[in-house]
């Protein structure tokens, strides 16, 4: 993608990134960490018996270290992926198969990621009972539906740490305890949170863990997953045969520069998180005030309280997702309309908070991280603003409310 | 997903944006669609009571690119036009003018559907029998 500087706005390069939540651009310091390991350094990390393994080896066995301290875990618990999609899969379908015989009731939450819910789909069709938890206003699962969605036949609790478009951050360390009380299985997709908020398996109670390279400025197609070893120890039936890799977890050759990335990734995170995450918030809180400042009938979407540092979802209600975006061309965001979708159907995220289609339709996602600058946000905003106002004057919507229609009242014809 | 040159330019300039006085007899207003389903049109028309020529139309859209670039090419094409030639005006025109992708065929249908509409409006209002629009049946 070439950028160019902006006619307009000075210091800041178009188009701008904005969607952090989708992936994240591989930090150049992982870039350099991997380099060695798609060039000369290229044995395959199982051949034990000449040098070109080993120092492969070394590389993958550094960034377990690397990965392991981040989330507060020892090394020999990381097990490497090809992502959170595949982890997710493992975690479930491998849970549900190890333990068949204590019982077959899985607990998950309606905002979960689709790699989430439509596995937990398929093990509905294996004849697994799946609970799905429905969410309140802010995105939060309440603790008391969990306790008593738990029975005898519990097997697995499979909560997310973030979510992906709204940013709410769950009751991690409070679902980890009751499940540990209840000798459950605890898995939680943290693809969103890893290197963005503190994690720490332990303190947390976390069973099974999974992230991915590409949501924290490392490459694509690499994961890793945390499985606990003791107090007490979690086991996971495989899913891929073959080699016996990954402590026969997950077979296959191991993506060794993927790996060393990851592990790069993870070791950025580690120390410049806190600053991070302050830098973050700052610009997010600065692009909320202007809206608000500038806009009537905006609103956030999941909780302000528990989130990401770096997500913004915002409603601008009577304004529709895909015309706002189209206004922002040089802005890379994404939006809960439905015409943003594949299916059609807007967010089922946004839906699950009670919010109506109609503000579901309205919604955009604001994904801030390590690359953005304070120029961009005035400029996101600026822009923002001024496309909302144009098609405001376009908005029959818009017009009727500022009339005192109540929209509600009306009887639309539904096509 | 790529817009079309012409969709982006009645985005960019939407033609007849406003709203005309709704309770005027000359005046027939078409609200379709429903605010979940992510589009509403409301397009609206002046007929002159003499010649039947429709002599003004307005829109307002809630909806995708596609959505307003449909009802801004209605409002152009109704205008000079009696009400019998508007009835002619046909989904799959807007289509190919604007050369829509299938995923917005809805947006084509959504616009003729507010075309009916506010031409049926204006029949009720001055009691011209014939058939009274369907509103919005898309989909």
């Amino acid at each position: 993608m070439i950028r160019t500087e902006s006619p307009t706005a000075k210091g800041v390069k178009l188009p701008i990134y904005m969607d952090n939540h989708a992936t994240t651009q591989l930090d150049p310091r992982v870039l350099e960490a991997m380099m060695p390991y798609l060039t000369e350094t290229f044995g395959n990390a199982a051949s034990r018996n000449h040098a070109f393994g080993w120092e492969a080896e070394v590389g993958v066995e550094t960034a377990r270290e690397q990965i392991a301290k981040l989330i507060g875990a020892t090394a020999k618990e990381i097990i490497f992926t090809s992502g959170a999609t595949e982890g997710n899969n493992l975690a479930i379908k491998g849970v549900a198969e190890m333990y068949k015989e204590r019982g077959n009731h899985i607990i998950t939450q309606v905002t979960e990621h689709k790699a989430v819910l439509d596995t937990c789909k398929r093990m509905e069709k294996y004849g697994y009972r799946v609970t799905y938890l429905p969410v309140n206003k802010d995105g939060l699962i309440e603790m008391e539906d969990l306790k008593r969605a738990m029975d005898d036949k519990t097997i697995l609790v499979s909560i997310m740490f973030a979510n992906n478009e709204i940013g709410t951050v769950q009751p991690v360390a409070e679902i980890g305890k009751l499940c540990h009380e209840k000798g459950v299985v605890f898995h939680t997709d943290a693809v969103q949170a890893v290197g963005k908020i503190p994690v720490d398996v332990n303190a947390m109670n976390i069973d099974i863990l999974t992230l991915s390279g590409h949501k924290i400025y490392g490459p694509k197609g690499v994961g890793a997953m945390y499985v606990r070893r003791r107090n007490p120890r979690v086991q996971i039936a495989a899913q891929i045969d073959g080699g016996g890799h990954e402590r026969g977890m997950r077979s296959g050759t191991l993506n060794v520069p993927g790996i060393v990335g990851l592990g790069k990734a993870c070791e950025i995170a580690r120390v410049e998180m806190a600053a991070e995450a302050e830098r973050e918030i700052k610009m997010r809180d600065h692009l909320k005030e202007k809206f608000e400042k500038a806009l009537d009938y905006v609103h956030v979407n999941g909780s302000w309280e528990h989130r990401l540092p770096g997500n913004l979802n915002m409603s601008f209600v009577y304004v529709e997702g895909e015309s706002l975006l189209m206004g922002i061309n040089d802005v890379a965001v994404s939006s809960g309309s439905a015409c943003t979708s594949a299916t059609l159907e807007p967010s089922y995220v946004l839906k699950a908070l009670g919010l109506g289609d109609d503000v579901a339709h309205s919604s955009i996602r604001f994904g801030l991280g390590r690359f953005n600058t304070p120029e961009e946000v005035d400029y996101v905003a600026d822009k923002v603003i001024d496309i909302v106002q144009k098609l405001r004057e376009l908005s029959p919507l818009y017009e009727m409310v500022k009339e005192g229609i109540d929209l509600s009242k009306i009887e639309w014809a539904a096509h | 997903m790529a817009y079309s040159d012409k969709v982006v330019d009645h985005y960019n300039n939407p033609r007849n944006v406003g709203t005309l006085d709704k309770s005027s007899t000359e005046v027939g207003t078409g609200l379709v669609g429903a605010p979940e389903c992510g589009d509403v049109m409301r397009l609206q028309i002046r007929v002159n009571p003499e010649t039947q020529v429709i002599e003004e139309a307005k829109f307002k859209t809630f909806g995708c690119g596609s959505a307003i670039a449909s009802s801004s090419l209605a409002t152009e094409w109704v205008k000079g036009k009696t009400v019998e030639e508007a009835m002619a005006i046909k989904n799959t025109d807007i289509v190919k003018e604007l050369a829509l992708p299938p995923v917005k065929i809805h947006c084509s249908v959504l616009a003729e559907d507010a075309i009916r509409a506010a031409i049926g409006d204006w029949k009720v209002k001055n009691g011209v029998k014939e058939q009274v629009a369907e509103t919005a049946a898309a989909n």
